[in-house]
């Protein structure tokens, strides 16, 4: 039986040649969700930076203040923008037929984008702007060319040019970005800045997450005696059994 | 006994006057004999009725807060996520139980391939156990169209395209499943009211599989019919003697089963609910875009084994309809299994090396295929598929041959440890 298990085991090898991951490397955004701080701090960024264009249209106002730890003061004082309660769901103003005037695409509700993308894809994603004529705002992405999104934070992390590549025979294309002018914040503190916006995309993609891992310590601390004590009488009642 | 004899007092002679419980407890599980020596792979049928009722539980509560409308489905979905009190428990019980349900079915019908389980005469059994999987197929096509993603979305349109491919009136069919011309609000409608009542079509199933198990008795490892050997235990003196009564001893030993279980169960479901993009595909977290087609559609990874049989035989003369055809004969041929084993034994332990070997590239190809169906389509891969598609048929079309060729162990009197 073992040595059959080992032998499919062994046969199924070359199939696993195919795995394969198309197009530029990711960044590791190495994000931390127990990092209160830093999710409050995305959340800001966000606030300031994103929801114009981007809802969070399945996320409520006070589900996020209460996990990331904004207090009721702080999350009327500075959340909440217009006629918006607590209990809203995070919308934007923008309508999707402005969003198709202005960018020629509406802009997409970003709930879930850590779920569909991840955590490092948006964290490169913000990294790989790169300037390009060509485009309506001026901008343009390796992670996702042509996209129809503006550097919203351009200033902040200054200006790149596109690392194109040459294969022989392939149409150049960007893989990569490198600096050309300086923003006003320094790299590292840009970086952190980036981090803490994909930390909070990411919590908000799941607001459980961290809930469900604690949660789960117990239920398999619990199946572990469980388990043991089942084990135990299952013997018990087996001895008789030859 | 009929309920005039029956030998219970107090409340349960009431009863029993008038229903036959003790009768029925008596006959299925502290008087059902079952052979002594079931190993690990025996865990796996009670294991399924437990995923079973699970998903019918979670099923039902999840059905109190999701809206089977286009308009509303994926919302609802992200509602029950966020705002319904334990909903993100319900939803991931669900949709990871729907992965383990195929898991443990899966490994229920290599244990009956294992000891040949499937022989006389348990042949209907067999039979009713693939219309089981043939059911759970169907409710969990219909269950994954309900989250409204774009997996769900154009999973479902290739799916049912596949009657398209049927010569004649095969368009018309899949216009009539659908509803519509493309999949739509109609779609996902019907396919709710479906979702909601092959459950229970496949409970009644279930009881019948069980009825059909226990009018034959057990198979077991050693593939020896107990109820052919000696008779007479500490329990009765006309039930066989390597069998034991099912209750306490296998109820207390799948018990155990179940411990095991869950906790495999709960460390995915707590701590990659997803399972790497396996049993929640990240293309999903995207709602339904009938103007977006994603680069990549892949059923999920149950239905991959198949799929990849679907795309490895090429269209001929212009239609799809001879890999959809091989799609569906390489599951209805399950049903043959029974009269393709000429093997005068039932177990892999007294069959010779050719089962062996037969059986193990079995697994490999529906292992290989199951994987070969969620990589995107080249050229190597569908050599590879194909490749394993005539493995797959091999398997069971050569089985008169290898099986009845092979040389073959001879079989104990009595049941070994």
């Amino acid at each position: 039986m073992k040595k059959l298990l080992a032998t499919a085991a062994l046969a199924l090898l070359p199939v696993l040649g195919f795995a394969n991951t198309g197009g530029p490397a990711l960044q590791q955004s190495n994000i931390d969700l127990r990092d209160q701080a830093s999710l409050q701090r995305g959340a800001k960024y966000y606030m300031s930076y994103c929801s114009g264009c981007h809802s969070l249209q399945y996320m409520r106002y006070n589900r996020m203040a209460a996990d990331i730890g904004i207090s009721d003061t702080d999350l009327r004082k500075y959340f909440l923008v217009g006629d918006a309660k607590p209990g809203d769901l995070i919308k934007r103003s923008m309508t999707d037929a402005d969003a198709q005037k202005w960018f020629g695409v509406a802009s997409p509700d970003l709930t879930l984008v850590a779920r569909w993308r991840t955590p490092d894809w948006i964290y490169t994603y913000l990294k790989s702007f790169y300037l390009d004529p060509t485009r309506a705002y001026g901008v343009n992405n390796v992670l996702f060319p042509n996209v129809a999104m503006p550097n919203v934070l351009g200033d902040l992390g200054g200006d790149q040019e596109a690392v194109m590549s040459h294969h022989a025979g392939s149409t150049p294309v960007a893989e990569g970005v490198k600096p050309i002018k300086p923003g006003s914040l320094p790299p590292a503190q840009y970086d952190a800045m980036i981090r803490d916006i994909t930390a909070f995309l990411a919590y908000v993609g799941e607001p459980i997450q961290q809930e469900r891992k604690r949660l789960g310590a117990y239920v398999l601390v619990f199946l572990g005696f469980f388990f043991v004590i089942a084990y135990l009488m299952k013997k018990e009642y087996w001895k008789d059994v030859h | 006994m009929s309920a005039e004899e029956t030998t219970t007092t107090g409340f349960m002679g009431w009863i029993d006057q008038r229903f036959p419980a003790t009768k029925v407890w008596n006959e299925h599980l502290a008087q059902y004999y079952a052979p002594k020596n079931f190993n690990f792979w025996y865990y796996f049928g009670s294991l399924a009725i437990l995923v079973l009722v699970m998903q019918i539980l979670t099923g039902l509560f999840l059905a109190m807060s999701y809206k089977p409308s286009a308009a509303e489905a994926f919302a609802s979905v992200e509602y029950i996520m966020r705002d319904v009190e334990w909903g993100w428990l319900i939803r991931y019980l669900h949709s990871t139980g729907a992965s383990a349900f195929f898991i443990v079915v899966y490994l229920h019908m290599f244990r009956a391939l294992l000891y040949g389980s499937y022989r006389k005469p348990r042949e209907l059994l067999w039979i009713v156990g693939v219309v089981i999987y043939l059911a759970m197929m169907a409710s969990a096509f219909f269950g994954y169209l309900l989250p409204w993603g774009q997996m769900s979305y154009w999973g479902a349109q290739v799916i049912v395209n596949l009657f398209a491919a049927i010569p004649g009136y095969g368009p018309d069919i899949s216009t009539w499943v659908r509803g519509d011309y493309v999949i739509s609000d109609v779609t996902l409608n019907r396919f709710y009211a479906f979702h909601f009542v092959v459950p229970f079509i496949l409970a009644a199933l279930v009881f019948i599989h069980i009825v059909a198990l226990h009018a034959v008795g057990s198979n077991n490892p050693d593939g020896i019919e107990i109820k052919k050997g000696p008779k007479g235990n500490r329990w009765s003196d006309k039930a066989p003697s390597d069998g034991i009564p099912f209750h306490p001893y296998y109820s207390v030993k799948d018990t155990v089963g179940v411990a095991g279980f869950l906790i495999v169960f709960s460390i995915i479901l707590f701590y990659g609910p997803a399972f790497f993009g396996v049993f929640l595909e990240a293309a999903n977290f995207q709602p339904a875009n009938p103007m977006v087609t994603p680069l990549h559609i892949a059923p999920v990874w149950y239905f991959t084994p198949f799929y990849a049989i679907l795309r490895a035989v090429p269209p001929m003369y212009d239609s799809q309809f001879p890999g959809v055809a091989a799609m569906f004969a390489s599951i209805l041929i399950m049903f043959l299994l029974p009269w393709l084993d000429r093997s005068p034994v039932k177990s892999i332990r007294y069959k010779g090396t050719l089962s062996k070997i037969a059986l193990g590239i079995f697994a490999v190809s529906f292992v290989a295929l199951g994987y070969l169906g969620m990589m995107p389509v080249s050229a190597l891969a569908t050599v590879m598929s194909q490749i394993f598609t005539v493995l797959y048929f091999a398997f069971f079309l050569l089985m008169p041959i290898y099986s009845s060729l092979d040389k073959v162990k001879p079989v104990p009197e009595r049941v070994t440890a």
